[in-house]
């Protein structure tokens, strides 16, 4: 008895001291463990964490046209997830990658603890012609530029053209037509006619600004203040408006990008998806649009409030930012700036529609604006829809608390969706969260 | 000499459970601020986690929780090692084993695939409910979550605690119940009045497990929340609430002090209960 519980012992020490071990090249910033195979030897080496379906080829063609650097790429999750690990190195002060995919509406919330670097002096006047003005503005802070834009998300309406044709619809071209179009449909007992999910707050925030919101203002040279609007009658109206939809039962309120909502995506449940332009390559690869599905989809414009002046908006689209636990930020930024940026990577990224490129080299590409996109069964989708609401994107000042108020926006659309409060309430909730919490955290909130 | 005996363990102990606990405490008298840095708050955090309503509202679901499905475990599971103890063919060996089996199945991999099956869009409920014409329930709406929850849960445990329990019937004199038997008690009043009160120790040792347990809810609901439209928010087990606090807000200080208010709250319902039960319990 006595043996065995020293061995035991003993097998535990031993456990421990793998842990150990283990936790000294935990993340990215250990050049050991990559994705991608490294095959130039004795070049220094950039770690980076992105989750774009196809970076493993994005990262091989950088390693193939580079010979000074060599990127180790780590796919540590989508989003959120990745976020979560980021943080937790930043909180640590270890174990964050040297170069990092962001999305640009989160770049505000790491550059104010201190976790990115100013990439203006590395090489920035050599790409700046690259990108448009709205680009550079999202993945800026005041002068400072804390990201290299790769794609953007321009909004449109995907639809069913074949429960559109069934129902004899039309796409709406505002936001009363479009709840006209569900009520067509639902008293014909067709299926829901969109999706309001708890879980994308961040399209919710997109119609609020298409409304004329401006949730958050932030200048920089006043960090410590910040404004907070987040229950102005925009604000409101927008989600009284889909609460309304969800309540008469025009839409469903599923989560989205869940198992369930994909199934019901391909069964035809929803008419309509609001969503951006990389929402095809995503719905792909779940297996929409594929076998009898083939070529039902279509896309057009984002419905609007007024249609006499119609405001584009953005949803997701990012960037690959440099990281203030990199040992050689130039070298870092170089892949930054590198990375995704090769006509070849490019190119996969949007005829596969993973990526709505801002890189300029691709958005003037005749190829790229005349594409007929499978998906949408050969619709022109980059002229007729994404590439106008591209240009017509105005760009936004993100929060420096984004995850928090994205999870309390959550957490209101959640109550919405019960029925216990109504879309006024759940905003004049949301304005009190956020503000309280931004008191907390030492702005001055006006 | 001793000490050499216990050092190995008091290694292990100290490094792997008082010394994270103890930096956990120091973490959570701290507050972080995105403008102005750290300051030693003392206990500034631990008020606010009891004025905070998502705190509260986390503790006041585990505790109504708890006082659901422990009842309704442990019920379970004595009726069925009761019946396990008394009838002793071969299938009732299989049945053991197929009772046990959930417990042998990680909690993720459970809970998904509970998740799967309580789907209307692809889960059998919706068949066999229109094969009567009548609409499926939603478990994971937000009326019936507690239950779809509860469901997990007794599907994943009640087997475990039967054989805690079976185990302890064994451990019975059989004697016992020859003597019972010589003075007329048939076979419901053999259990009632000499087993169950013989396996008292063992059932007061399940009852603290599952409270613990319970209180500390978090991998079930977590996983279901991504299947739940938007049933389950962040902050719906104190332990959710944490970890959200912690890893995705960066707010590690809030997060141990909520950590270490619901070790308060946990402390307090298991001695509260051991003081209830002090005459039972033998074990501890």
């Amino acid at each position: 008895m006595k043996r065995r519980r020293i061995l035991a012992t003993v097998a535990m020490l031993a456990a421990g001291t793998g842990l150990v071990a283990c936790s000294s090249d935990e993340g990215g910033s250990d050049a050991s463990n990559c994705t991608n195979t490294i095959t130039k030897q004795n070049v220094p080496v950039v770690t980076m964490w992105g989750w774009y379906p196809n970076t493993q080829l994005v990262v091989d063609n950088f390693n193939k046209q580079h010979d000074d650097v060599q990127v180790c790429w780590t796919n540590v999750g989508q989003g959120g997830d990745e976020y979560d690990k980021f943080q937790t190195a930043i909180s640590a002060g270890t174990g964050a990658p040297d170069v990092i995919m962001v999305e640009a509406d989160r770049i505000p919330t790491f550059q104010i603890q201190g976790a990115l670097v100013d990439i203006k002096q590395y090489g920035f006047d050599a790409v700046k012609a690259n990108y448009g003005e709205g680009a550079w503005k999202d993945v800026s802070v005041g002068d400072a530029v804390y990201g290299v834009p790769v794609d953007g998300g321009p909004m449109g309406m995907i639809y069913r053209k074949d429960i559109f044709d069934k129902y004899k619809v039309t796409p709406p071209k505002t936001w009363a037509e479009y709840e006209q179009a569900a009520q067509k449909v639902k008293d014909a007992g067709g299926p829901l006619f969109g999706d309001f999910g708890a879980n994308v707050p961040a399209v919710l925030m997109a119609l609020q600004i298409q409304k004329g919101a401006t949730p958050f203002t932030f200048d920089p040279a006043q960090p410590k203040a910040i404004g907070v609007k987040l229950n102005d009658q925009a604000s409101k109206d927008v989600l009284d408006y889909w609460g309304g939809l969800a309540k008469k039962g025009l839409v469903g309120t599923q989560n989205q990008f869940t198992p369930e909502y994909i199934t019901g995506v391909i069964n035809g449940n929803y008419a309509t998806y609001i969503s951006a332009a990389w929402a095809p390559g995503y719905l792909t690869g779940a297996g929409v649009g594929k076998g009898q599905d083939t070529g039902k989809f279509a896309v057009a414009p984002l419905p609007q409030w007024d249609s006499a002046n119609p405001v584009q908006v953005n949803w997701g689209g990012s960037a690959f930012s440099v990281t203030k636990q990199a040992k050689k930020p130039e070298l870092a930024a170089k892949v930054a700036y590198g990375l995704y940026a090769d006509k070849e990577s490019l190119t996969d990224g949007w005829t596969n529609q993973i990526i709505f490129p801002l890189n300029l080299t691709a958005l003037k590409d005749p190829a790229f604006v005349d594409l007929k996109v499978a998906f949408f069964n050969g619709q022109q989708a980059n002229k007729e829809v994404y590439l106008p609401a591209a240009e017509a994107y105005k760009g936004v000042a993100y929060a420096p608390f984004g995850q928090y108020y994205l999870d309390a926006m959550e957490k209101q659309v959640s109550e919405i969706i019960k029925g216990s409060v109504t879309g006024s309430q759940a905003a004049d909730r949301l304005q009190e969260d956020v503000a309280k919490y931004a008191k907390e955290q030492g702005f001055t909130v006006q | 000499m001793g000490w050499l005996f216990v050092g190995p363990f008091g290694i292990v102990f100290l490094a792997f459970l008082i010394a994270p606990l103890a930096y956990a405490l120091y973490l959570s008298l701290f507050q972080k601020k995105l403008i102005g840095g750290t300051s030693f708050v003392l206990f500034d955090n631990y008020v606010k986690a009891f004025t905070d309503p998502s705190f509260l509202s986390g503790v006041w679901f585990v505790i109504r929780f708890s006082l659901v499905s422990i009842p309704v475990q442990i019920l379970i599971a004595l009726a069925l090692a009761l019946i396990l103890d008394a009838v002793t063919t071969a299938f009732a060996r299989f049945s053991r084993l197929m009772i046990f089996l959930p417990y042998a199945i990680p909690t993720v991999i459970g809970a998904v695939m509970w998740g799967f099956l309580y789907s209307r869009g692809f889960g059998p409920l919706t068949d066999i409910f229109g094969l009567f014409g009548a609409t499926a329930p939603d478990f994971l709406s937000s009326d019936l979550i507690f239950y779809g929850l509860l469901n997990v849960v007794t599907w994943q445990w009640a087997g475990y605690y039967m054989i805690i329990l079976y185990a302890a019937l064994q451990g019975v004199d059989p004697t016992l119940y020859e003597a019972a038997r010589m003075d007329g008690a048939g076979r419901w009043q053999i259990a009632t009045r000499i087993k169950i009160p013989l396996i008292a120790p063992a059932l007061i040792l399940i009852l603290v497990f599952s409270l613990i347990g319970t209180l500390q809810f978090f991998n079930e609901p977590q996983i279901l929340r991504y299947l739940a439209a938007g049933t389950i928010g962040s902050d719906f087990t104190p332990n959710m609430y944490a970890y959200q606090q912690a890893f995705s807000l960066a707010n590690f200080n809030y997060g141990s002090a909520i950590s270490f208010a619901l070790g308060g709250v946990v402390f307090i319902c298991v001695y509260a209960f051991l003081f209830f039960t002090r005459k039972r319990r033998s074990f501890l």
